[in-house]
């Protein structure tokens, strides 16, 4: 009689196979939670774009106000991105011949958009409206983070459901008043007391709703 | 049948003993013929070392695999396009699918039954039946299961069914009867898997010990576990399994509860009602054991057990069919009364318009498929009259399917508000995915028929009366010599361990 029989070394396996069995429900978990998570998976996204715009230079050194491009934010629901012709309102002048503007002289010339890569890019599922925010106290930094200390763009906060949801379960600490919405180096946290925050939040009528149909309509 | 003449081979003939006759004083033998332990092993095992398969066998294979098939498409055209495919509409956002998920989930409650409550109340019949009841009941769970999984549509977020910690910080329901059904069905499927797989091990082993090829060796010898038929490893089987038999009891009772549930919890009239727990247990053991007897009545002819699986076994399963069956239609006439007694005129109404109203052929066919036809299991010529049992039993198959379709379609089509009444027309996609679900249950049937012990070989062998310690056979000297007496447990080396110790002897 002929039968398969373990060999010894099977003996040694068996408490790995265990710990590994037990192990892979929370190893599934875990995978859904944290690296599949935007937080993990988008925050740090930096495409190069075609033109080495420096948000930097821009914001945080000549002190441009973000509405000068985004002209949108504050009426309507899209921050819309600047046309060529806003560029070229001051580089007819300054730095007229400078080799890293070349694609925008070209579309300035040419009349075709500049091919900008999307940093942000929610869901066609989920409605948001910038105006309904920077008119309410919150400031762009809040979800965009130091824009005005970046040389790229890049993603800083993961804009995943969750992390919408936090904010319009506990609004307070990311309201300021509307004279220092695009001041982006100012932060409120620290120059304003949380009654002050709580105060603005009532004369705001800051009353974020968690259903649903806000987001997705 | 004539394909399946190979296979029976030498097997001893069914012997014309009549044993569901109930004498006083003597109990009817559970198998039959000549056998002794290693006929029984060489019946069971003869059906997966056999080189030769029944034609039956390769015909039943190719058409499950052709409405597996069908699934596939299907499901495939489903996932792409979205659930509008389905004939769904509003109000009825529920037909098929759920029908199709709540009748297979019904289906696998017999084997439950079988494997875990007969075996605390010491059913010893249960032995002939329990491994392929068993078998039915995860191949109709994983049917079952494949139904809420697709009828969400975006079948990539099937994980949202669990909860998770999520990037939305979303969470199912709790307070939902859906969850509790997630959570119901995977408890029921992950113990009905160990519990059919610990039953497995010794029979595996028994093969193994058989196997001529090598890649069979290794195979059965690598789910076998390195089982080796010591008093110590039969010792802890008996253990485990007794553990896992009473902690599968109470889910014969509450998974097809919670099932119920997704309709009792809501607030739809034809669902919203007390008696569905009851009710839908009931109906699943009716259904599960019609299905059981559809199945063992061709296995049994076909891979030649009929010693093992004999007519008293058939018998018995179909009085449970008959008892569930009265309780079932006693539940139908309980649902009218109350809509009746309650004086609610949306309550009155649903009934009403179920028994008479757009789908009164579908009602109809449900109460003679599972109240009136059953009835004739009265008869003793009847239940143990093989076509009769079988064209029975597939009558219970297709009006428990309908009784499903008739409470959740026909309470959706006409609810409270009359412009918004739609009636259910499937497409077919919807036919393709219901009988590609039996296909898939086909499929895996029949694998498992060819390559698993169909038969509990260890367990049957300790209801012979060769099990027990006063068999008249010791004393003529019959179990001192051959295979009888020894290596009966399979992978048993000869002589480790005395039959009389047979562990399922625990009485005479």
């Amino acid at each position: 009689m002929s039968r398969f029989l373990f060999p010894r070394w099977s003996n040694a396996v068996l408490p790995l196979v265990a710990v590994g069995g037990a192990i892979a429900p929370l190893y599934i978990v875990f995978l859904i939670a944290y690296a599949w998570s935007p937080k993990t998976i988008e925050v740090g996204y930096k495409p190069a774009q075609p033109v080495p715009y420096s948000h930097a230079l821009h914001v945080g050194q000549l002190g441009l106000d973000c509405r000068y491009c985004h002209t949108t934010v504050d009426r309507a629901a899209h921050a819309s991105v600047p046309a060529t012709q806003t560029c070229m309102n001051c580089h007819t002048q300054v730095q007229k011949d400078s080799p890293r503007l070349k694609p925008v002289r070209e579309s300035y010339e040419s009349g075709r958009s500049v091919l900008w890569t999307r940093v942000h890019d929610l869901p066609d599922y989920s409605y948001f409206d910038h105006s309904a925010h920077v008119n309410r106290g919150v400031s762009c930094v809040e979800c965009h983070g130091r824009i005005d200390q970046m040389e790229v763009v890049q993603k800083a906060a993961p804009m995943s459901m969750g992390w919408c949801l936090e904010c319009h379960r506990n609004p307070t600490d990311n309201l300021r008043p509307l004279d220092r919405i695009t001041q982006l180096s100012w932060d409120q946290r620290t120059e304003m007391t949380a009654e002050e925050r709580e105060a603005l939040k009532k004369l705001y009528h800051i009353n974020p709703s968690e259903n649903c149909s806000t987001c997705h309509r | 049948m004539s394909a399946s003449s190979s296979m029976q081979g030498h097997s001893v003939p069914a012997s014309g003993m009549d044993n569901t006759v109930e004498s006083p004083g003597q109990r009817a033998p559970l198998v039959l013929g000549t056998g002794d332990f290693h006929t029984v092993t060489n019946q069971v095992c003869r059906v997966t070392e056999h080189p030769n398969v029944p034609m039956a066998w390769y015909i039943a294979f190719g058409v499950s695999l052709a409405l597996l098939g069908g699934l596939g498409v299907a499901v495939t055209y489903l996932i792409f396009t979205g659930v509008g495919v389905w004939g769904l509409n509003n109000p009825v956002m529920w037909a098929f699918d759920i029908t199709n998920f709540v009748f297979w989930v019904g289906i696998g409650h017999a084997g439950t039954l079988i494997s875990a409550i007969l075996f605390l109340f010491r059913q010893k019949w249960r032995t002939g039946i329990n491994r392929f009841a068993e078998a039915m009941t995860i191949f109709a769970v994983i049917c079952a299961g494949l139904f809420p999984g697709i009828h969400v549509g975006r079948v990539w977020f099937a994980y949202w069914l669990f909860p998770i910690p999520n990037q939305m910080e979303m969470w199912p329901q709790f307070r939902s009867p859906l969850l509790w059904d997630v959570f119901a069905v995977g408890t029921y499927f992950t113990v009905s898997l160990v519990f059919w797989y610990i039953g497995l091990i010794p029979d595996l082993a028994t093969l193994r010990d058989r196997a001529k090829g090598t890649i069979q060796q290794f195979a059965y010898g690598l789910f076998a576990l390195g089982w080796r038929g010591s008093a110590r490893h039969w010792h802890r089987y008996e253990v485990a399994y007794l553990l896992l038999a009473a902690l599968a009891t109470p889910l014969v009772l509450s998974v097809h509860s919670v099932v119920s549930f997704d309709f009792a919890v809501s607030q739809l009239p034809g669902w919203h009602t007390t008696i569905f727990p009851p009710y839908f247990v009931a109906g699943a053991i009716f259904s599960g054991f019609a299905m059981v007897a559809s199945l063992a009545v061709p296995a049994r002819e076909l891979f030649g057990l009929k010693d093992i699986i004999t007519m008293r076994h058939l018998d018995n399963m179909n009085k449970v069919i008959l008892v569930t069956g009265c309780m079932v239609g006693y539940a139908y006439s309980m649902e009218f009364f109350i809509a009746w007694y309650s004086g609610a005129p949306y309550e009155q109404f649903a009934f009403i318009n179920r028994a008479f109203g757009q789908y009164w052929w579908a009602y109809w066919i449900m109460v003679s498929c599972n109240v009136i036809t059953p009835q004739l299991f009265w008869f003793k010529k009847v239940r143990t009259s093989i076509p009769a049992m079988f064209i029975l039993s597939l009558f219970v198959n297709v009006g428990m399917w309908f009784e499903r379709f008739v409470i959740i379609v026909s309470s959706l089509a006409n609810d409270f508000l009359p412009s918004s009444w739609d009636q259910f027309i499937p497409t077919w996609v919807d036919i393709a995915t219901m009988l590609g679900a039996f296909g898939l249950f086909g499929v895996l049937f029949l694998l498992f028929c060819r390559y698993l012990p169909m038969i509990a070989i260890a367990e049957v062998k300790g209801v012979m009366p060769e099990a027990s310690p006063h068999w008249e056979g010791y004393a003529k000297g019959h179990g001192s010599h051959g295979h009888g007496s020894h290596g009966h447990h399979g992978g048993a080396p000869a002589g480790s361990q005395p039959a009389l110790q047979d562990p399922r002897t625990g009485q005479p």
